[in-house]
C-alpha cells in the first residue's frame, strides 16, 4: 500500500482581479511508497509547492483526496514534517529550542528536550550552535536547523520545499549529500520538490516530472543509480538527457497550444 | 625629526577627536543653558517672568532636599510628589498595557473579534483623553482614580493598535511551521502569535508611556492635588515661574526614566534581536 496515496487532485483558483477561474492542478494521482525518496519537478507555477502544501495540510483541494499513511489529510499534523523554502524558524527561540518546540507543545520536560534535540543537532553537523539565534547563522545553517526540527518529530514523511533553492552552489551540494546520507540512515519517505533537474536526480529514487500550467504528472520514474551519485558521470548525463528531452518536448507543445 | 613633525599634527586631530566625542551629547544643552542664562540675566524680560538656570536649579534643590525653604510649602516634598505622579503612571499604564495587549491580540486573531470590538474601538480612539477629564470627576472624584483612568485611555489606544498590527502582520509561514509541529489553536497564540508581535507590542509601549506621563500631569492640573503637575498648576498661581520649570523638568526626567525601564525590559525579553536591529549595534 503506498504510503502518500494522492487520488485526482484538483485545484482551482479564483483570480480576483480578473474574474476567472485558474487551474493549478488538474487531475493529478500518485502514489508515492513507503521510504521513497520522491522528486517533484517542474517548472515555476507548475503547482507543485500547491501539491506539497496540500499533502502537508496547508491547503485543501477543490476535488480528490490524499491519503498519508491511510488516513485522509485534513488539516497539518506532526505526521507529516516540511522543511520550507525559507528556514521559517522562530526567531526568539535558540537552535535548541527551534529543535525541540514539537517536544515543547507535547509537554516534554526541559532536559529531555535538551537530549533529544543534542541528537538531531548533531545529525545536522551544528554542534556547538545550539545556544546560537537564528539571526546569528547563516541562511544554510538555517535550513539544517528547519531539517532537524522536522527530523526530530519522527515523522512518517518529510515534505521538502525547494529547501536549498536559496543557498550558493556550493554549500547546495553539501546539503544535498548530506541530505542523501540522513534519508538512508533514517529511511522515512520525503517528497522534495525542485526545479533543477540536476538537483531532482542527484536526491530522488523516483522522479516526478511535473507539466507547466494547470500542473499534471508528464511522467513518473523509478531512478535507481547508485549512490553517490557523480553529476559528471555518462549515466547521470543520460538519465538528464532523458529529462530534458521531456520537458523540452512538454515547452514544445505548450507553444503550439497557445 | 621630520617623521616627528608629522606625526604631531595627526596625534593632536586625534586627541581633540577623543574629547569630542566625550562632549558630543553634552554640548547642544550646555549651549542653550548659557543662553538661557545669558539672556534671562539680560534684563529683555523681568527674571520673575523668564527665571534663569540658576534660579530653576536653586528652586529644584530645596523643593528636592528642603534646602532653605525658598520654596516654601513644597521644601523637601519633591519625593511625595514624584512618587504619587509615578504611581498613577504606574497603575493606568500597567493596566492599559495588560488589557491592550490581550484586546489587541483578539481582534488581530481572531475575525470575529474584530467585528464585534473594532468599530467601537475606534470610534473611541480620536476622542482625546482630556476630554474625558468633566466625566472622570463625576465618576470618580478628585483623587488619584481619574488620574488613572485617564492615563489607562491615553496608554491603551497605542498599545492596542501597535499589538493589532504585530498580530496582523506575522508570518504566515510561521504559523505553518507551528501547525505542522503539531500546535493547537491556543499553542499557536501563545508559542507563535505573541511572541512574534512582540516588537510591535513594545514599540506600542514606548508610545503609551509617553502619553501616560502627558496625562497624569494633565489630570494632576485639574483634578488631582497632589503629584508634581498638580504643583506645576499651584505654582502658576503663585507666579513661582522657577517652579513651574523646576516641575517641568522634573516631568522630562521621570518621563526619560520610565522609557529607560522599558527599553531596558525590552533588551532582555527581545535579546534574539539585538543582533538583527541597526539600534543594536551601538549604545
Amino acid at each position: 500500500m503506498a504510503e502518500i496515496a494522492i487520488r485526482s487532485i484538483v485545484k482551482t483558483f479564483t483570480d480576483r482581479t480578473r474574474g476567472r477561474e485558474i487551474t493549478a492542478l488538474d487531475t493529478v494521482s500518485l502514489n508515492i511508497g513507503d521510504h521513497d525518496f520522491v522528486c517533484l519537478l517542474g517548472p515555476s507555477g507548475c503547482g507543485k509547492s500547491t501539491l506539497l502544501n496540500m499533502i502537508a495540510g496547508f491547503e485543501a483541494p477543490s476535488s480528490g483526496r490524499i491519503e498519508v499513511g491511510g488516513t485522509l489529510v485534513e488539516k497539518p499534523g506532526a505526521d507529516r514534517g516540511v522543511v520550507f523554502q525559507q528556514p521559517t524558524l522562530m526567531p526568539w527561540l535558540t537552535v535548541a529550542d527551534n529543535v525541540a518546540f514539537h517536544l515543547k507543545l507535547k509537554g516534554v520536560g526541559r532536559t529531555e528536550r535538551r537530549a533529544r534535540a543534542q541528537h538531531f543537532i548533531d545529525l545536522v553537523g551544528l554542534t556547538g550552535f545550539e545556544g546560537h539565534y537564528p539571526s546569528e547563522l547563516s541562511g544554510g545553517m538555517n535550513q539544517r536547523v528547519g531539517i532537524a526540527r522536522a527530523l526530530l518529530m519522527n515523522p512518517r514523511v518529510i515534505l521538502m520545499d525547494e529547501p536549498f533553492a536559496a543557498l550558493d552552489a556550493q554549500t547546495k551540494l553539501e546539503m544535498q549529500e548530506e541530505l542523501v546520507a540522513i534519508w538512508q540512515r533514517i529511511r522515512c519517505t520525503i517528497v522534495f520538490v525542485t526545479h533543477s533537474v540536476d538537483e531532482a536526480l542527484v536526491l530522488g529514487n523516483r522522479i516526478a516530472v511535473m507539466t507547466r500550467r494547470p500542473g499534471r504528472i508528464r511522467d513518473y520514474f523509478d531512478f535507481d543509480m547508485p549512490r553517490p551519485r557523480d553529476i559528471t558521470s555518462p549515466a547521470f548525463n543520460d538519465a538528464k538527457r532523458r529529462v530534458l528531452a521531456l520537458i523540452r518536448e512538454e515547452a514544445g507543445s505548450s507553444r503550439k497550444a497557445a | 625629526m621630520q617623521t616627528a613633525s608629522e606625526r604631531l599634527p595627526a596625534a593632536r586631530y586625534a586627541a581633540a577627536w577623543r574629547l569630542w566625542s566625550k562632549l558630543e551629547r553634552v554640548v547642544v544643552p550646555a549651549l542653550i543653558l548659557a543662553g538661557w542664562e545669558a539672556f534671562s540675566r539680560s534684563g529683555a524680560l523681568p527674571q520673575s517672568l523668564l527665571p534663569p538656570p540658576s534660579a530653576v536649579l536653586h528652586a529644584l534643590g530645596d523643593w528636592v532636599l528642603g534646602l532653605d525653604g525658598s520654596t516654601q510649602d513644597y521644601s523637601g516634598t519633591w519625593l511625595r510628589h514624584a512618587l504619587s505622579s509615578s504611581w498613577r503612571v504606574f497603575a493606568g499604564f500597567v493596566i492599559a498595557g495588560l488589557s491592550g495587549i490581550l484586546i489587541g491580540t483578539a481582534i488581530g486573531w481572531s475575525r470575529s473579534a474584530e467585528k464585534t470590538l473594532e468599530p467601537t474601538l475606534q470610534m473611541l480612539r480620536p476622542v482625546p483623553p482630556v476630554s474625558w477629564i468633566p466625566l472622570a470627576i463625576i465618576w470618580f472624584g478628585i483623587a488619584d482614580k481619574p488620574a488613572i483612568f485617564l492615563v489607562f485611555l491615553g496608554a491603551f489606544f497605542p498599545t492596542l493598535m501597535n499589538t493589532i498590527h504585530g498580530v496582523k502582520t506575522i508570518d504566515r509561514n510561521l504559523i505553518r511551521a507551528g501547525a505542522m509541529m503539531g500546535a493547537s489553536g491556543r499553542q499557536l497564540l501563545v508559542h507563535i502569535v505573541v511572541p512574534a508581535a512582540l516588537p510591535s507590542i513594545f514599540a506600542g509601549l514606548r508610545i503609551a508611556i509617553g502619553s501616560a506621563w502627558m496625562l497624569t500631569v494633565t489630570a494632576e492640573m485639574v483634578a488631582v492635588k497632589s503629584g508634581v503637575g498638580y504643583v506645576l498648576w499651584d505654582s502658576y498661581y503663585f507666579l513661582r515661574y522657577d517652579m513651574v520649570i523646576a516641575a517641568m523638568v522634573s516631568i522630562g526626567l521621570l518621563g526619560y526614566l520610565s522609557d529607560l525601564a522599558i527599553k531596558r525590559l525590552m533588551g532582555v525579553v527581545l535579546r534574539w534581536q539585538r543582533t538583527t536591529t541597526v539600534q543594536g549595534r551601538e549604545g
